[in-house]
């Protein structure tokens, strides 16, 4: 029997990028350098996150005909990103030819209370979480990848590591838990039962977790493997610095050689300007991208 | 005496083969740096992005490395991206490649990820039950030279070939409970 989109399916791209580097571009060219720099898929934006910060306004689904000419362009998974809860905008992605759906925290939400349905789709999605309880949730929903949050578009990796930490030690603590105490800490956690049962008995996650927000160098890069992600997402990080083409390619390399503290060294040699970043503690709770998910 | 079975970890699923090989009593080097690659008798490319992989082989010498020992006869197994690295001809692409394999290889061939899928495979090379084969954005291959060995078809598709010390799969053996494949592939090493 023949089976088109099954959770297998779906996971099972999430398992190819790993060790990998996801980065968001907003152009063919840009698509062409992340390709070149050997990222393992690029994301199809509008606008990069660092931009939507400061341009303001309803960030929302790009403009299919951006998503379309960067697929024709690169050979490696073309990702989207569609606002939370909006799944007509997740619809068009997979009508599109989208490889996979960010139900993303960095547009500006379409529905405060409610995510996609993700089960309901043949494309596999990738949502963000701060905490295991949510990472639970959007799995829940039908998520085949999990990323931290982190705080978009900032360059600042402080948030992605509380995210990080966050998640494998609340997945630690279960893994202790006797069985008893598990259906009080779903309860507590906001978590389906099934998901904390797996947690509890494998000690990780049923999908792949990525790093996401704030990462600007190779070492972030290397940080946030050394704590435990599957890959990188790297957005504004890249393409907002002074040699976004030399930076791409250490960032890949770190990603692989992540343990390598002498190879991190020469890498991070000579790549320019990184972005310059904003200090998290700046952003007022509006401003703060990592709140935005239920 | 364990075999001692090289999985190339630069970037992609090399976990999932590594716990396989390990589960049929190997012990498993992660091959990132090109001294690695020494003291190994077999070597897994595993899925992931050839492009990508490409990139990371050209570093270091690594894929040069690789080339040598595929053609001094160890036994090399390449799945998905493997087999797009394994091959000599890649449709419309300039990019690395071990240029081992007698072989045309068309990338993403089936489409993109919302037509992937997982089927029921007959292998007879395996014995008579089916086997359950995942295609995550998956390669076929359009030719083969005559001393390729076709191991499996699927709808008159090339996707599970060998020749002589090298195996190729278009599918995701690392991603199933079977593991017929992989002990396929280690018997390839006790004949060598």
């Amino acid at each position: 029997m023949t089976d088109i989109g099954s959770f297998k399916v779906k996971t099972g791209l999430a398992e190819m990028l790993k060790g990998g580097v996801i980065m968001d571009v907003t152009t063919p060219e840009q698509a062409i350098i992340a390709e070149e720099a050997g990222a393992c898929a690029v994301m199809a934006l509008e606008r990069v996150p660092s931009d939507i910060r400061a341009e303001g306004g309803v960030a929302r689904m790009a403009d299919p005909s951006i998503i379309k000419n960067i697929m024709e362009v690169v050979s490696i998974p073309v990702m989207a990103k569609a606002r939370i809860g909006h799944f007509v905008e997740a619809r068009i992605l997979e009508a599109l030819g989208a490889d996979y759906i960010d139900e993303s925290e960095v547009l500006t939400p379409a529905d405060d209370s409610y995510h996609i349905n993700k089960h309901d789709f043949k494309v596999p999605f990738v949502c963000g979480c701060r905490n295991l309880g949510e990472a639970l949730r959007r799995i829940g929903e039908g998520a085949a990848m999990i990323r931290t949050k982190g705080e978009p578009g900032t360059g600042n990796v402080v948030e992605a590591v509380r995210h990080m930490r966050t998640v494998m030690s609340e997945m630690r603590a279960l893994t202790l838990m006797p069985q008893e105490e598990l259906m009080t800490a779903a309860k507590d956690m906001g978590a389906p039962y099934d998901l904390v049962l797996y947690v509890a008995e494998h000690g990780k996650l049923p999908v792949v977790n990525f790093a996401a927000g704030g990462i600007a160098t190779p070492a972030d890069a290397a940080l946030m493997m050394q704590l435990g992600v599957d890959g990188i997402f790297v957005g504004s990080g890249i393409f907002k610095s002074g040699d976004p083409k030399a930076r791409a390619k250490a960032i890949v390399m770190a990603t692989t050689h992540y343990k390598d503290a002498k190879l991190l060294a020469e890498i991070s040699k000579d790549l320019g300007q990184p972005m310059s970043g904003i200090e998290i503690s700046t952003l007022t709770e509006s401003q703060r991208m990592q709140e935005r998910g239920w | 005496m364990k075999k001692r079975v090289g999985v190339l970890a630069l970037q992609g699923a090399f976990r999932e083969h590594r716990q396989v090989l390990e589960k049929l009593g190997c012990d498993v080097t992660e091959v990132r740096r090109t001294s690695d690659l020494d003291g190994i008798q077999g070597l897994i490319i595993p899925g992931g992005e050839s492009t990508t992989i490409g990139k990371l082989l050209i570093i270091d010498e690594m894929g040069e490395r690789i080339k040598e020992l595929g053609a001094k006869d160890m036994p090399i197994f390449g799945t998905c991206a493997g087999m797009i690295l394994l091959s000599k001809t890649i449709v419309d692409s300039d990019q690395y490649r071990l240029n081992l394999m007698d072989t045309v290889v068309e990338r993403n061939a089936f489409g993109r990820q919302v037509a992937s899928f997982e089927t029921d495979l007959q292998v007879p090379a395996l014995g008579v039950n089916p086997l359950r084969a995942v295609f995550i954005r998956a390669p076929y291959l359009k030719e083969v030279a005559p001393n390729v060995g076709i191991l499996a078809e699927y709808n008159g598709k090339i996707v599970f070939v060998r020749q002589g010390n090298l195996l190729a799969s278009a599918f995701h053996p690392e991603l199933t409970p079977d593991n017929r494949v992989h002990q396929y592939f280690l018997n390839m090493i006790d004949e060598h």
